[in-house]
C-alpha cells in the first residue's frame, strides 16, 4: 500500500484520532484539549492541501477497504469529493477557533469536542466516499455523530430538538439504506463513476430504478432540507452556535445535498436520469422548497430560525442546478455548495456573536447593533447581501450560472423561481440590515454578557466571520482565478458531459 | 414387533398425556410430575425400539435411556429446590 | 495425546471442580479457569482455521456408541464468540460480586453452563447434543435464581419448566429419529433422511422444542422476566450466549439434518416468526421501563432477525450468494453476542451506582459515568444496525438476498426493527444529556467498566471492519 493510496484514509483519521482522545482528555485540561483539537484541524487542511495538488497533478487517491465479499469501502478523491473535502476541512478550522472561544466556560467540553471532531471526519468521509456503501455509512455516522451536539445543552428545548432531528434522519437513513441495497442487488456493487453505471441496465428494471431514485431522494431529501421533510432543521437551532454553524450550514445539510449531486451525475447519470424524468420531480421539489423556505424565512423573528429557513431555501439551490440538464446549471449547483456554505457561516457565526455578546436572538432586538457591533455587523452584511446575489459577493455567482443554464435548457420558469427568490431573500434579510446600521440602540442590551474593550466582542468570536466574510468577497471577485470554486465547478462539469 | 409397538405406542401416548397435564395445571408439584411422565413416554418409546427380534438388543437406546433418567432426576431436584425456596419466602412474609 | 476439542469442553469442567472444591478461592481459579478455556478455544479456532473442520473420538470409541466431538467454521465462530464474551464476564464478576455467599455459588456454576455451552457447540450426535441442552438449561436456571429475590427465583423457576418441556419435545423427536433411521451421528442423519412423516414428526418436535428454548415468539414469554432479574453477568451470558446455543443447534438441524424436509413454506413460516418477534420485541423494548427489561426484549428481537435469514437461505441455490447469506447470519449472531454481554454488564453498572434501573430517572447518572453510556450507545449502535457494526453488514446482505432470491417483504419487519430499536436506545442515551456536572475521568471502574466498553467496541469496531476472516474460516469464496 503506498502513499496515495493511504491518503484519503489518513485524511478521515487526522479528525478521528484526535477525535477519540478529546473524550479521554480530563475536563479542566484546556490547554490539552485545545492543542488536539488545533492540531487535527491543520492537519487535515495540509493533507488536504496535498491532496489538491495531487489531484490537479494526475494522481488517483484511492483506499479500497473490503468489509465482506462485494461490500468494498472505497474513499476515492475525484474532483467533486476534494472540493467537498476541502470545504469542510477550511471550515473546521475557522469553526473550532470560533468555538473554543464561545464555550470558554460551560460544561461537557470534552465531550463536545469530541463529537464534533467525528463529525467532521464523517463529513469529509461522506465526500470522499466512492461508491454508495461508503457513502451510507458515513452519512450514517454524521447522524450518530451529531445527535449528541444537538442535544448537547441539556434543556427540555434541546432534548426535543434532538429528538425530532434523530426521528427525522433515521428515517431517511433508514429508506436510504433500502434504496442502497435494492440498488446494488440490481446493479452489483458499482462505485460512483462519471456519467454514472446504469445505464446499461435492461428497460425492464427502469421501474425499479425510477423507485429507488426516489427512496435515495427521500434519505437525501432529510438531510438537504427538501419541502416537506425539512422539518428537523429549525427545531435543531437549539444547538450552539458553532453547532448551528458548521453543521446546519455546511456538514450535515451539505451530506443531504452532496449526496443528491452524487446520485444525479455519478450514480444515474444526468442524461440517464433525464432520459428516466427524474430531473423534472427533483427540480419542481427543489423549486416549492426554495419558495416555501423564503417564504417562512420572512415570517420569523428569531435570527437563527429566520437563517435555518434561509438555509432550506438555499440548500435547494444545489439541487436545482442538479435537476437541470445542461453544463452550466451543473456549475451554477455545485459551485453554490461552498458558496452557501461560506455564506450561511458567516451568518450564523454573525447570529452567535449578538446572542453571546448581548444576548440578542431576535431579529425585533437588533435595532442599532450595527454601531455597538460594526465589525460584525459588516460581516453578517456581506453575507446577508450575498445570499440576495448582489455583484460581486459569491451567492451572485451561482445565481448567474443558474440562470444561464436555466436559458440554456431552454427551462424559462426557473428564471422566475430565481427572482421570486432573490425578492424573498431581500425581504427579509434588507429590514435586519437597516435595523441594524439605521436605527438607533436600545438603552440597554438584552443581556450583555461582553462588555466592549479593545474589539467590540471576544476575539476568538471575531476573527472567523472575518475570514468567511473575506472568502465570500473573494469567491465572487476571484471568480475566474484558478483553484476558485467555480473553476472547480467548471471541471466537474467538463468531465460529466465529456468533451 | 406387536410388543414394540404396544410399547412405542403407549409412550408417544404417555408423552401427550404429561404435555397436557403440564400445559392445565397450575401447581408446580403437578407440572413436574407431568413433565416427569413426559420423561416416561420418552424413555419407553427408546425401551421399545431397542429390541432387535432375534438379536440381543440395541445397547445405544439403553444409555440414552439411563442417562435421561439421570437428567431427570436432576433437574426435578433443581425444581423442587427453586420451589421450596418460594414456599419459603411465601411463609416468611 | 490431548486434543483441543476434548480440553475446550473439560477445561471449564475441571475449573468448574476445582471451584467448588476450594471456594475460598473460587475468584482467582475461576479467573484461571477461563483465561485456560479461552485458549482451548483459541487453538480449536485456530485447528479450524487450518484444517476447516476437526472430529475426534473420545476415548478412541467412535460412532454408534462413543461421543464424538466435531468443530467446523460455524461452531469454532461462536465458539470464540463464546469464549471472549464469558472471559469479559468473568472479569466483570471479580469486581461485581461481593465477596461470599453469592461469588461462591456464582463460580462453579457459571464454569459448567461455559462446559455446557462448549460441549453443546462441539458435539457431533443428538444425544450428546440434548444432554448439553439440559445441563446448559439447569446451570443457567440455577444462575438466574443467584439474587434469591422472589421475582428471580419466580422467573428461574418459569424458565427451568420451561426448558425442560423444550427438551423433553426435543429428546421425543431424537427418539423419533432413531427409530427410522438407527443413528444419532448428524452427519449420517443427514445423508440418511427422506421426507417422509416420521422425519417430518421429528423436525416439528425437536424445532418446537428448541424455539421455546430460543424464545421464539411467540415462545418468548419467560425470557424478559428470566433475563431482567438475573444478576447482570448473568444476564449478560444468558441472553448473549445460551439463548443462541438453542439457535444453533435449531439451525445446525435445518441446514444440515432436516434440508430435504425444509420447504419453502416451513421456512418461511419461520420467517413470519421471525418478523414479528422482530416487530413486537422491539416495541415491547421501546415500552419498557426498565433498562434490562429492555434489553431483555431486544434478545427477543434480535432472535426474530437470525430466524428471517431462514426463508432466504433456503431459496437460494448453492453458491457464493448462499454462503455470503450464511456467514451474515454468523454475524449477526455474534455481533449480537457481543453487543448484548456489553449492554447488559454496563446496565448492571447502572442499576448498582443509582440503586434502580429505571430508564426515566436515570439522567445523573448516566451522566457520571461516561464510559459506561458509552458502552450503552456503541452496543446500541450494533443492536440498531449502524454503521460501522457488524450487524450492518449482515442486515444490508440479507436485504440484498432478500431481494435477489425474490422475497423483498422481509425488508418491511427489518426497517420497523431498526426504527423501533434506534428509538429505545435513544429513549436511554436521551437522559445523558442533563445539566448535571461533568465527572472528571472517562473510566471510573476499570474492573467492570472495561469489559462492557471492550465488548461493545467489537461489536462496533471490529465486527464491522475485519469481518472478513469470516468467510476463510467457514471455508467460502471471498475471505482472506
Amino acid at each position: 500500500m503506498n502513499l496515495d493510496q493511504m491518503l484519503p484514509a489518513v485524511i478521515v483519521l487526522s479528525s478521528l484520532l484526535p477525535g477519540i482522545f478529546i473524550f479521554l482528555v480530563k475536563e479542566e485540561s484546556h490547554l490539552l484539549r485545545g492543542v488536539l483539537n488545533m492540531t487535527g484541524a491543520i492537519v487535515k487542511l495540509l493533507l488536504v492541501g496535498v491532496m489538491i495538488w495531487g489531484v490537479f497533478h494526475g494522481h488517483v487517491y484511492e483506499t479500497r477497504l473490503t468489509l465482506a465479499p462485494g461490500l468494498t469501502l472505497v474513499l476515492h478523491a475525484d474532483a467533486l469529493a476534494v472540493l467537498f473535502a476541502t470545504l469542510s476541512s477550511v471550515l473546521w478550522l475557522v469553526t473550532t477557533i470560533y468555538a473554543i472561544g464561545y464555550l470558554e466556560h460551560s460544561p461537557n467540553r470534552s465531550r463536545f469536542f469530541g463529537f464534533f471532531s467525528l463529525c467532521v471526519s464523517a463529513t469529509v468521509g461522506v465526500a470522499l466516499a466512492g461508491n454508495l456503501l461508503t457513502f451510507v455509512i458515513f452519512y450514517e455516522i454524521l447522524t450518530l455523530a451529531t445527535y449528541p451536539l444537538v442535544a448537547h445543552r441539556g434543556t427540555p428545548d434541546a432534548t426535543r430538538g434532538a429528538k425530532i432531528y434523530l426521528a427525522y434522519t433515521m428515517g431517511g437513513g433508514a429508506l436510504l439504506l433500502v434504496g442502497a441495497v435494492w440498488l446494488q442487488a440490481l446493479s452489483g456493487p458499482a462505485d460512483f463513476v462519471q456519467g454514472g453505471f446504469l445505464s446499461g441496465l435492461q428497460p425492464d428494471v427502469w421501474w425499479q430504478l425510477i423507485a429507488i431514485f426516489f427512496l435515495l431522494l427521500a434519505g437525501l431529501g432529510v438531510k438537504a432540507a427538501l419541502f416537506p421533510l425539512h422539518g428537523w432543521l429549525p427545531q435543531s437551532m437549539v444547538a450552539p452556535a458553532p453547532v448551528s454553524a458548521l453543521l446546519h450550514a455546511v456538514a450535515v445539510v451539505k451530506a443531504g445535498a452532496f449526496g443528491i449531486v452524487r446520485v444525479v451525475y455519478d450514480v444515474y447519470g444526468v442524461g440517464f436520469a433525464d432520459a428516466l424524468g427524474l430531473l423534472t420531480p427533483l427540480g419542481i421539489l427543489a423549486a416549492i422548497t426554495i419558495l416555501y423556505g423564503s417564504g417562512m424565512a420572512l415570517t420569523q423573528d428569531g435570527l437563527k430560525k429566520r437563517l435555518a429557513y434561509s438555509t432550506v431555501s438555499q440548500v435547494s439551490y444545489i439541487a436545482l442546478g442538479a435537476s437541470i440538464l445542461g453544463p452550466v446549471a451543473t456549475i451554477g449547483g455545485v459551485v453554490h455548495l461552498v458558496h452557501q456554505g461560506i455564506m450561511k457561516i458567516t451568518l450564523f457565526f454573525c447570529a452567535g456573536n449578538y446572542a453571546e455578546t448581548l444576548g440578542v436572538h431576535k431579529v425585533s432586538e437588533m435595532d442599532g447593533v450595527g454601531r455597538r457591533m460594526p465589525w460584525t455587523t459588516l460581516a453578517f452584511s456581506v453575507g446577508a447581501l450575498g445570499m440576495i446575489g448582489i455583484p460581486p459577493i459569491a451567492g451572485f455567482v451561482s445565481k448567474w450560472y443558474l440562470a444561464m443554464g436555466a436559458v440554456e435548457a431552454d427551462a424559462y420558469w426557473v428564471l422566475l423561481i430565481l427572482a421570486l427568490s432573490s425578492l424573498l431573500n431581500a425581504g427579509y434579510f434588507l429590514p435586519i440590515l437597516y435595523r441594524a446600521w439605521f436605527r438607533p440602540p436600545p438603552k440597554r442590551w438584552p443581556e450583555e454578557h461582553i462588555p466592549a474593550g479593545r474589539f467590540e466582542t471576544m476575539g476568538a468570536l471575531l476573527w472567523p466571520p472575518l475570514i468567511t466574510a473575506a472568502f465570500c468577497l473573494a469567491a465572487g471577485l476571484f471568480a475566474a482565478a484558478p483553484f476558485s470554486p467555480l473553476e472547480w465547478a467548471t471541471l466537474i462539469a467538463r468531465r460529466e458531459y465529456g468533451p | 414387533m406387536m410388543t414394540s409397538l404396544l410399547y412405542g405406542g403407549t409412550g408417544v401416548i404417555l408423552f401427550a398425556l404429561g404435555l397436557w397435564a403440564f400445559l392445565v395445571y397450575e401447581p408446580l408439584l403437578r407440572k413436574l410430575i407431568a413433565l416427569n411422565i413426559m420423561g416416561s413416554g420418552v424413555f419407553h418409546l427408546l425401551i421399545a425400539i431397542a429390541e432387535r427380534g432375534a438379536l440381543p438388543p440395541d445397547p445405544v437406546p439403553h444409555a440414552m435411556v439411563l442417562t435421561g433418567i439421570v437428567v431427570a432426576v436432576s433437574a426435578t431436584a433443581l425444581a423442587l429446590a427453586m420451589g421450596r425456596r418460594l414456599e419459603d419466602d411465601d411463609d416468611a412474609g | 495425546m490431548l486434543d483441543s476439542l476434548a480440553l475446550a469442553v473439560s477445561v471449564p469442567l475441571i475449573g468448574a471442580l476445582l471451584v467448588t472444591a476450594v471456594p475460598g478461592r473460587a475468584q482467582g481459579l475461576g479467573l484461571l479457569a477461563a483465561l485456560a478455556t479461552l485458549a482451548t478455544v483459541g487453538l480449536v479456532t485456530a485447528e479450524v482455521w487450518q484444517q476447516g473442520s476437526l472430529r475426534s473420538d473420545l476415548g478412541g470409541w467412535g460412532a454408534p456408541l462413543g461421543i464424538s466431538l466435531v468443530a467446523d467454521g460455524l461452531s469454532a465462530a461462536l465458539l470464540a464468540m463464546a469464549a471472549l464474551v464469558a472471559l469479559a464476564v468473568s472479569v466483570y464478576a471479580t469486581g461485581y460480586f461481593r465477596r461470599g455467599e453469592t461469588d461462591t455459588h456464582f463460580w462453579p456454576l457459571w464454569l459448567l453452563l461455559w462446559a455446557a455451552l462448549n460441549g453443546l457447540l462441539l458435539a457431533a450426535d443428538l444425544f450428546n447434543l440434548y444432554v448439553m441442552l439440559e445441563l446448559l438449561g439447569l446451570t443457567a436456571a440455577a444462575l438466574g435464581a443467584l439474587t434469591g429475590t422472589k421475582a428471580a427465583v419466580e422467573a428461574s423457576l418459569r424458565y427451568l419448566l420451561v426448558g425442560l418441556l423444550g427438551s423433553l419435545a426435543y429428546l421425543l423427536g431424537v427418539a423419533l429419529l432413531y427409530t427410522a433411521y438407527g443413528t444419532l451421528d448428524m452427519a449420517l442423519l443427514g445423508a440418511a433422511v427422506r421426507p417422509e412423516p416420521i422425519a417430518a414428526s421429528a423436525l416439528v418436535l425437536m424445532t418446537a422444542g428448541l424455539a421455546l428454548k430460543a424464545a421464539l415468539f411467540p415462545m418468548h414469554f419467560w425470557l424478559p422476566p428470566a433475563h431482567a432479574n438475573a444478576p447482570a453477568p448473568v444476564s449478560a451470558a444468558l441472553s448473549a450466549l445460551v439463548v443462541k446455543a438453542a439457535f444453533y443447534l435449531m439451525l445446525r438441524l435445518w441446514l444440515d439434518v432436516f434440508a430435504p424436509l425444509v420447504t419453502p413454506w416451513a421456512a418461511g413460516l419461520m420467517g413470519l416468526l421471525g418478523a414479528m418477534a422482530v416487530v413486537w420485541g422491539s416495541w415491547r423494548a421501546l415500552r419498557a421501563e426498565r433498562l434490562k427489561l429492555m434489553a431483555a426484549y431486544s434478545t427477543v428481537a434480535q432472535i426474530g432477525y437470525l430466524c428471517l435469514f431462514l426463508p432466504v437461505l433456503t431459496a437460494l441455490p448453492t453458491g457464493d450468494a448462499r454462503d455470503d447469506l450464511l456467514v451474515a447470519l454468523l454475524l449477526m449472531a455474534l455481533t449480537h453476542g457481543f453487543a448484548k454481554a456489553g449492554l447488559f454488564l454496563a446496565a448492571g453498572l447502572v442499576q448498582r451506582s443509582a440503586g434502580h434501573d429505571r430508564i426515566d430517572d436515570l439522567g445523573g447518572t448516566a451522566q457520571h459515568m461516561p464510559a459506561t453510556t458509552f458502552s450503552i450507545a456503541l452496543a446500541g449502535i450494533a443492536l440498531i444496525g449502524l454503521p460501522p457494526s457488524g450487524s450492518f453488514i449482515g442486515k444490508w446482505i440479507l436485504m440484498r438476498s432478500a431481494i435477489e432470491s425474490g422475497q423483498w417483504w422481509w425488508i418491511l419487519p427489518i426497517l420497523i426493527g431498526t426504527l423501533l430499536a434506534a428509538a429505545y436506545i435513544f429513549r436511554v442515551l436521551s437522559r445523558a444529556f442533563n445539566l448535571e456536572p461533568t465527572p472528571r475521568r472517562f473510566v471510573t471502574q476499570a474492573r467492570t467498566e472495561v469489559p462492557a466498553l471492550l465488548l461493545a467496541l467489537t461489536a462496533v469496531a471490529v465486527l464491522g471492519l475485519a469481518a472478513r476472516p469470516l468467510w476463510r474460516l467457514l471455508g467460502f469464496e471471498g475471505g482472506l
